[in-house]
């Protein structure tokens, strides 16, 4: 084979600037972060429960900060832009088939927002017992 | 000149003996309400510029050679209207994330290498009892609908374009190669998935995919390559939760 003089463009490091979508989805994988955060809160609190009234006590203190609370609607919108982005794209991932028919994208995301709903009223029954 | 009834190209112009990288080169041609990309192009070759250089053979979306990159877009230049454009100019570059050759002739060869490592043919049962040359394989429109649609692909390369994990990490074996494995994995004439499980799951397989979309939303045959690697992953990950906790037999 003759040798080929090619040239190949870098990518600039602000590629995903370039495009909503690929926007939408360096975001959605930024959202991980946010995820891990609110792991993070949630081991903090059930340790706290688990010490004493009092480090309950300044579990609250604490989590009443400003600052917290604004990580937290900051860390909120974005679990709520992963849950959203993932479960539009989940269709495309699973392909249901039962016997010869193709279950429609609507019916899979129906069932998971459902999904969501009903873990989502447990946890709030689960909380205001 | 700029009228209402023609319409500027931009293209991207590279001659590998003279020039040290790529540069713009204007053309203005007719603007017809039938006129494509591709027609603009030929136009450019055969009345203006006799030294582009582009790819296309079929100007009808079947076979897969006039990819470039339109405004910024993987788009099969064939099937793309000037008049869309309108009033311009069209920015017209050779397909992104490939080697370019010259002008807008990108290097498939990567690609090319890439495709039989999947096995994209049909695979026999290994006793071969399958596979006697008087047997019709008989198959119902249900078990031709499992495949169907990855099977329309033409290697036109957008969904690479497109791919920005493909753009960082060359060796990431790519949208339509597994989209060319699923196709043959769902065929119920096919034996082969273990076979392309082995090249699929590996660190350039489906896993450097990070499901940005981009590959479906950009292909002009509606193969959705992004579902076959999500399905993928799912198939890969049973395999090996299979693989470690059924006894060989029983895999
Ligand atoms: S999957 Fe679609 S975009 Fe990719 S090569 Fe095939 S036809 Fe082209
Ligand atoms: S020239 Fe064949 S697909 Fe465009």
């Amino acid at each position: 084979m003759t040798d080929l003089r090619t040239y190949k463009p870098r990518i600039s490091t602000w590629w995903w600037t370039r495009k909503r979508s690929y926007t939408v989805f360096v975001l959605r994988e930024l959202s991980s972060v946010f995820i891990a955060w609110f792991v993070v809160y949630l081991i903090l609190f059930v340790y706290a429960v688990g010490q004493s009234e009092t480090a309950y006590r300044n579990f609250l203190d604490w989590a009443s900060a400003p600052w917290v609370i604004a990580l937290n609607v900051l860390a909120l919108l974005f679990v709520l832009l992963h849950t959203v982005t993932w479960f539009s794209l989940t269709p495309q991932a699973m392909v249901v088939r039962i016997d010869d028919w193709k279950v429609p994208a609507f019916h899979i995301l129906a069932g998971q927002y459902t999904g969501l709903v009903v873990v989502s009223l447990f946890v709030l029954w689960l909380v205001t017992l | 000149m700029t009228s209402a009834d023609s319409i500027q190209l931009r293209v991207s112009r590279y001659r590998p003996d003279t020039d040290a990288g790529p540069h713009w080169q204007e053309y203005e041609v007719p603007l017809r309400k039938e006129w494509t990309v591709l027609d603009g192009l030929n136009h450019v070759k055969n009345e203006v510029d006799t030294t582009l250089s582009f790819r296309w053979s079929c100007r009808m979306g079947i076979c897969g050679s006039c990819g470039m990159n339109i405004e910024g877009e993987p788009k099969l230049t064939c099937a793309t209207f000037l008049s869309d454009y309108a009033p311009g100019p069209v920015t017209i570059e050779p397909l992104a994330n490939f080697p370019v050759i010259r002008d807008l002739v990108v290097d498939l060869s990567d690609f090319m290498a890439k495709l039989p490592r999947v096995k994209p043919w049909i695979i026999g049962a290994e006793d071969h009892s399958q596979v006697e040359p008087d047997v019709e394989f008989l198959q119902t429109p249900g078990q031709l609908d499992a495949y169907r649609q990855f099977s329309m692909c033409i290697n036109c390369m957008l969904c690479y374009a497109a791919c920005p994990v493909y753009g960082l990490d060359p060796e990431f074996i790519g949208p339509a190669a597994i989209a060319l494995a699923e196709r043959y994995d769902l065929d119920s004439r096919d034996h082969g998935t273990s076979q392309r499980l082995d090249v699929l799951g590996a660190h350039d397989g489906v896993w450097a995919c990070t499901f940005v979309g981009e590959c479906t939303k950009v292909c002009p045959k509606h193969v959705d390559p992004a579902s076959a690697i999500q399905r993928y992953k799912l198939k890969t990950a049973l395999h090996t939760v299979k693989a470690f906790l059924l006894p060989r037999g029983a895999r």
